[in-house]
């Protein structure tokens, strides 16, 4: 690798186990044992609400497996689970903090959902070059002429190919 | 063995739109194995939809080879960058990024590419002889046995993955309840369908696939995480020395078998063996510190191992009907939605499908080696393409195709759904790996458990009096007892350096 290739704020790693312990910096901040009890309670509330679920559904017997039986060995096994994890909260691994990031999952999320609710409407192309500008300007960082050149393109080469190329039933405006 | 059907297998291959089907899968998995971000399940998993417009063996090929092909693809990033564009290629970063920056990343990848190609070729020639023995010793399995096999598949898949135990089997869980969602198919009666008309006949593994995998994947990549992407090194000469390839042989061979047996496991896969034969070469080697500086065989016996694993991974699917990872049981999917059951009967059945498939691997092979000696420089290109533009791409083939898959808006809405669910399992450290295996599987294992209580009239030791299951009981006590036995002997150890200090 030449010199003016290796731009990266940190120093080249020279070994196996510098290069692990970079990875580990990189990683993004670990969510705390706190999310592990939150988890671990939700899975519990989870095989409560099964457990209630599947005894109106008429558990049956082991001779004679109700439509409710296998459903109550699940939800039993969930609470088990749940609790377990909110024991062993500290030790179980951790997950991801949200950062400050999040946002942007939420927003792509959100266009995603108003893209569903228009296209059944409007059809697809309209929905599709909103998304497309969206996810290029804002969530992408593009420049204004690549992002308007993208929302304009996708819907088209879209267009040819589930309109006319795969002749699929996809809502279409034009 | 009877080879008609082998050679038969061929002919399928060699249909024009089976060939093409086959390189668009290998294509589109060597360049997703080059692009960090979507792995393979979920590109498998978003690309579904097409699939339901051709044959069943199409699909399949086309599918199997975005598996493989991505097996490929991601050398390319783990040598070049320094970022390993799959898991399975981790280790090969060691020893491929040490010898790019000796200027030797040609030979790196030419060694990846010719280890892949053999491994993935031994392993085929494995599967066409080991296969139909399985599927045959494999058609006496009665419900009782599929019980045990089901449930072994899913915590052989929960014990490997990357977070812990409780979490994986937390979110096997989910997808066994996930799974009873719709019609009682024994009593009719309609389950946890909260009266929605849509959820009458359960969720569609499509939907779930898709989200979880797919669009998980892709909310998850929104929060920067490749931020230090750096432009590659130039390849010129993609081709080892003699001599390289002479030192590298021996790794090759020994990778491509510890793959091909370890890929057969539930959960061993790809991952796993390329470690356990990066691992190998390192402990058998003369003078191991050469390793992580440029040791030819630390790139040759992972790159081998992975891809006979891909394909060898295949085994448990095609002939018990089991799938051994993420990307497989996606692919146990497609089929289940073509109409196809994979298992034991496969072979008979469907000779076609079965032996299309595996005969498509050779030449899929084939097309990677092209790939990725001359036209290499072509996917180095394509690590230049910003993730910023390939997103929007990415998500709005997810939301069109959910939409084809059954012309219902609904359909998109589940996929956000679970998209969202899929991000939050990421971001709390539950796979989605075994959510969706425990998914597909959870129909299966409750069918057969049922049965199998019915059989045994409610009398859960049944299960051991049987001489097959008894010995997958046996197995799976095993699998679970393991892992706690390794745990005491550790801590015991570990009591016993603290007294020696």
């Amino acid at each position: 690798m030449t010199p003016d290739h290796a731009e990266t704020t940190q120093a080249e790693p020279e070994s196996v186990e510098e290069l692990v312990a970079q990875w580990e910096d990189e990683k993004p901040p670990a969510a705390g044992p706190v999310t592990n009890i939150a988890t671990g309670a939700l899975v519990a509330l989870l095989g409560v609400a099964g457990v209630i679920g599947s005894r109106s559904l008429g558990l049956g017997s082991a001779s004679q497996p109700g439509p409710g039986t296998w459903p109550l060995v699940i939800s039993v096994g969930l609470i088990l689970l749940g609790l377990l994890l909110v024991v062993r909260a500290r030790t179980a691994g951790f997950g991801e903090k949200f950062s400050v990031d999040s946002w942007r999952v939420a927003s792509g999320l959100a266009s995603m959902i108003a893209f569903t609710l228009l296209i059944g409407n409007i059809g697809f192309e309209i929905p599709a070059a909103l998304l497309a500008f969206f996810w290029l300007k804002v969530l992408g960082n593009e420049g204004w002429r690549s992002s308007l050149i993208g929302a304009v393109l996708m819907p088209v080469v879209f267009y040819l190919i589930f309109v006319t190329g795969l002749s699929t039933n996809i809502p279409h405006l034009f | 063995m009877d080879f008609a059907p082998v050679i038969d297998g061929f002919g399928v291959v060699l249909q024009p739109e089976n060939l093409l089907y086959c390189l668009i899968g290998v294509t589109v998995g060597m360049l997703i194995g080059v692009l960090p971000g979507l792995g393979p399940a979920a590109t498998v998993a978003i690309l579904l939809p097409i699939t339901l417009t051709v044959e069943p063996v199409t699909a399949i090929i086309m599918l199997a080879g975005i598996f493989y092909g991505a097996q490929y693809g991601g050398t390319i990033t783990s040598v070049l960058l320094r970022l390993p564009g799959e898991a399975s290629s981790v280790v090969t970063v060691f020893d491929g990024y040490a010898m790019a920056r000796q200027g030797r990343a040609g030979a790196a990848l030419g060694i990846a590419a010719i280890g892949s190609f053999v491994g993935g070729t031994l392993a085929i020639i494995g599967l066409t002889f080991f296969a139909p023995l399985v599927a045959s010793f494999a058609l006496d399995f009665g419900p009782p046995e599929y019980t045990i096999l089901a449930i072994l598949g899913i915590l052989l898949v929960a014990s490997v993955g990357s977070g812990t135990l409780v979490k994986a089997l937390i979110a096997a869980a989910i997808g066994l309840l996930l799974a009873t969602i719709g019609r009682d198919g024994f009593t009719g009666s309609e389950r946890f369908t909260f009266d929605v008309l849509q959820l009458s006949d359960g969720i569609d593994f499509v939907p779930i696939a898709m989200g979880v995998f797919g669009l998980g994947e892709i909310l998850y990549n929104l929060e920067d995480r490749h931020n230090n992407t750096k432009a590659p090194t130039k390849v010129t000469k993609v081709l080892p020395s003699r001599a390289e390839l002479k030192q590298s042989s021996g790794a090759i061979g020994r990778g491509s078998v510890i793959g091909f047996f370890l890929g057969i496991l539930p959960g061993g896969g790809a991952v796993l063996s390329s470690l356990a034969a990066y691992a190998y070469e390192k402990k058998r080697s003369k003078n191991p510190e050469r390793f992580g500086q440029g040791a030819i065989e630390g790139v040759a016996a992972p790159e081998s191992a992975n891809n006979a694993a891909a394909t060898s991974s295949f085994i448990p699917l095609l002939t018990l009907g089991i799938p051994a990872n993420a990307t497989i049981a996606v692919i146990y999917g497609a089929l289940l939605i073509q109409g196809v059951t994979p298992g034991p009967q496969l072979v008979e059945d469907n000779p076609d499908i079965f032996w299309g498939v595996v005969n498509s691997m050779y030449i899929g092979n084939v097309f990677l080696l092209i790939m990725s000696i001359p036209l290499i420089g072509i996917f180095v290109k394509i690590l230049q393409v910003r993730a910023a533009i390939l997103a929007p791409i990415t998500v709005l083939i997810t939301l069109i195709g959910a939409y084809t898959i059954a012309n219902s808006v609904f359909d998109i809405f589940l996929v956000c759904l679970f998209g969202a669910i899929g991000y939050l399992m990421k971001k709390v450290g539950l796979e989605p790996g075994p959510l969706v295996l425990a998914f597909v599987l959870g129909v299966l294992l409750e069918t057969a458990l049922r049965r199998s209580l019915i059989l045994f009239g409610g009398d859960p030791t049944g299960f051991i009096g049987r001489p097959i299951s008894g010995t997958l009981v046996a197995i799976l006590v095993a699998v679970i007892a393991f892992p706690l036995i390794a745990k005491l002997w550790k801590s015991k150890s570990k009591t016993k350096e603290k007294e020696l200090v």
